[in-house]
């Protein structure tokens, strides 16, 4: 699974600061057929959560809904330096994270 | 009352000779007039988007196809096949080696003199310089890469030779985009040329530009070659399709990339 994840290098503290995360990833709705007609199980990214260091600072719950390769975008405050991590988990189990890091001034 | 055959115009001597001299030109260097769309008229597929999907191709971030195009980027750096060797180990720097090399494809390759399309190109690397096993067609490997060679490529106009040993094939590609086809008996021409601009069903009618390929379309959601754009729309008509790699898919796409000559690339577009 390949991800992206935009996080401002640089702020200063009180700023509000967005988060962008492009994960790709099929979200397999389970309705679909292959070419021998055979259903295609159902995988979708199940939840995905953001921390700032130790803090959980968003989740989002996923769904067969949400298209394929899934962007999401979210604002946060930056308070200090330190890593943005987000993680995330799909039907069949897989687990993946992107992570990045801010300078907080002040 | 008149029959049909009183109203048709007769045509005199000089009338045949200046049949005869614009059957002639047509044999000879493709002059401007023969656009069927003048080339300050021409327009990318871009333009007849929504708003939206607009914003998500400019966005270097949020447009999808961005994934391929970095995994095109790590491909380019690995080592494959029996060689060991990387693109990168022959073609160093792919931001000033690969500029505009997407802008002259389809292209006659030296070695074979078949019509390479990009991906013709990247195979014939993997397979003859590489000894790599050779990469599926629209696999995401040979798709990642096509995308990434492509993408050094963006905003470079599109300029592909149709003289010399291209020659056939640009004919055969033209004559393809005109002859009706499939269970609806349409050509190409009969939308992107006579129709472009208006609406089918919830959709603009586009001029059929290749410039944004490999591309991220809304409906697959997933990127595609042109090669699976084109065979889209001969699924669309109800045509029968070619299978990938045919003649027929690079004779078309040199004749389109005639057509949108001077259009810049756009790859990796996001298109519906």
């Amino acid at each position: 699974m390949a991800a992206r994840i935009q996080v401002p290098a640089n702020a200063r503290r009180g700023d509000v600061i967005e988060i962008r995360i492009l994960v790709q990833h099929a979200m397999e709705t389970g309705y679909r057929v292959d070419d021998t007609g055979r259903p295609i199980q159902r995988n979708v990214i199940r939840t995905l959560t953001c921390r700032y260091d130790a803090d959980e600072i968003f989740r989002a719950d996923l769904s067969s809904g949400i298209s394929a390769n899934p962007y999401l975008q979210f604002n946060t405050v930056a308070q200090a330096s330190g890593t943005i991590t987000c993680t995330w988990v799909d039907d069949a189990g897989v687990e993946d994270s992107a992570s990045q890091a801010i300078e907080v001034a002040g | 009352m008149k029959t049909g055959a009183a109203n048709r115009p007769v045509i005199g001597w000089r009338g045949w000779c200046a049949a005869l001299l614009a059957m002639a030109a047509a044999t000879g260097p493709v002059q401007a007039q023969e656009r069927a769309i003048p080339l300050d008229r021409l327009q990318s597929g871009a333009v007849f988007m929504s708003a939206e999907a607009r914003a998500q191709q400019a966005d270097d971030f949020a447009n999808p196809a961005m994934l391929w195009v970095e995994r095109g980027a790590k491909l380019w750096n690995a080592r494959a096949g029996a060689q060991q060797k990387s693109c990168a180990d022959c073609h160093q720097d792919a931001r000033t080696s690969m500029r505009g090399v997407a802008a002259r494809h389809p292209a006659i390759d030296g070695a074979s003199g078949r019509l390479f399309n990009l991906p013709d190109r990247i195979l014939d690397c993997r397979e003859q310089r590489q000894s790599a096993p050779r990469p599926a067609w629209e696999s995401e490997e040979l798709l990642s890469l096509t995308a990434f060679v492509a993408h050094q490529s963006r905003g470079t106009p599109l300029n592909a030779t149709i003289d010399g040993p291209a020659r056939p094939h640009f004919d055969a590609g033209r004559a393809l985009y005109y002859q009706r086809i499939g269970q609806l008996n349409l050509s190409c021409a009969h939308c992107h040329e006579a129709l472009w601009g208006r609406t089918l069903f919830a959709e603009r009618i586009s001029q059929g530009h290749p410039n944004a390929y490999p591309a991220y379309r809304l409906e697959w959601q997933a990127t595609g070659s042109l090669e699976r754009r084109l065979r889209a729309c001969l699924s669309g008509v109800r045509a029968e399709m070619h299978p990938y790699g045919a003649q027929a898919h690079r004779d078309l796409e040199l004749f389109l990339a005639w057509r949108a000559q001077g259009l810049p690339i756009e790859t990796p577009g996001v298109r519906r």
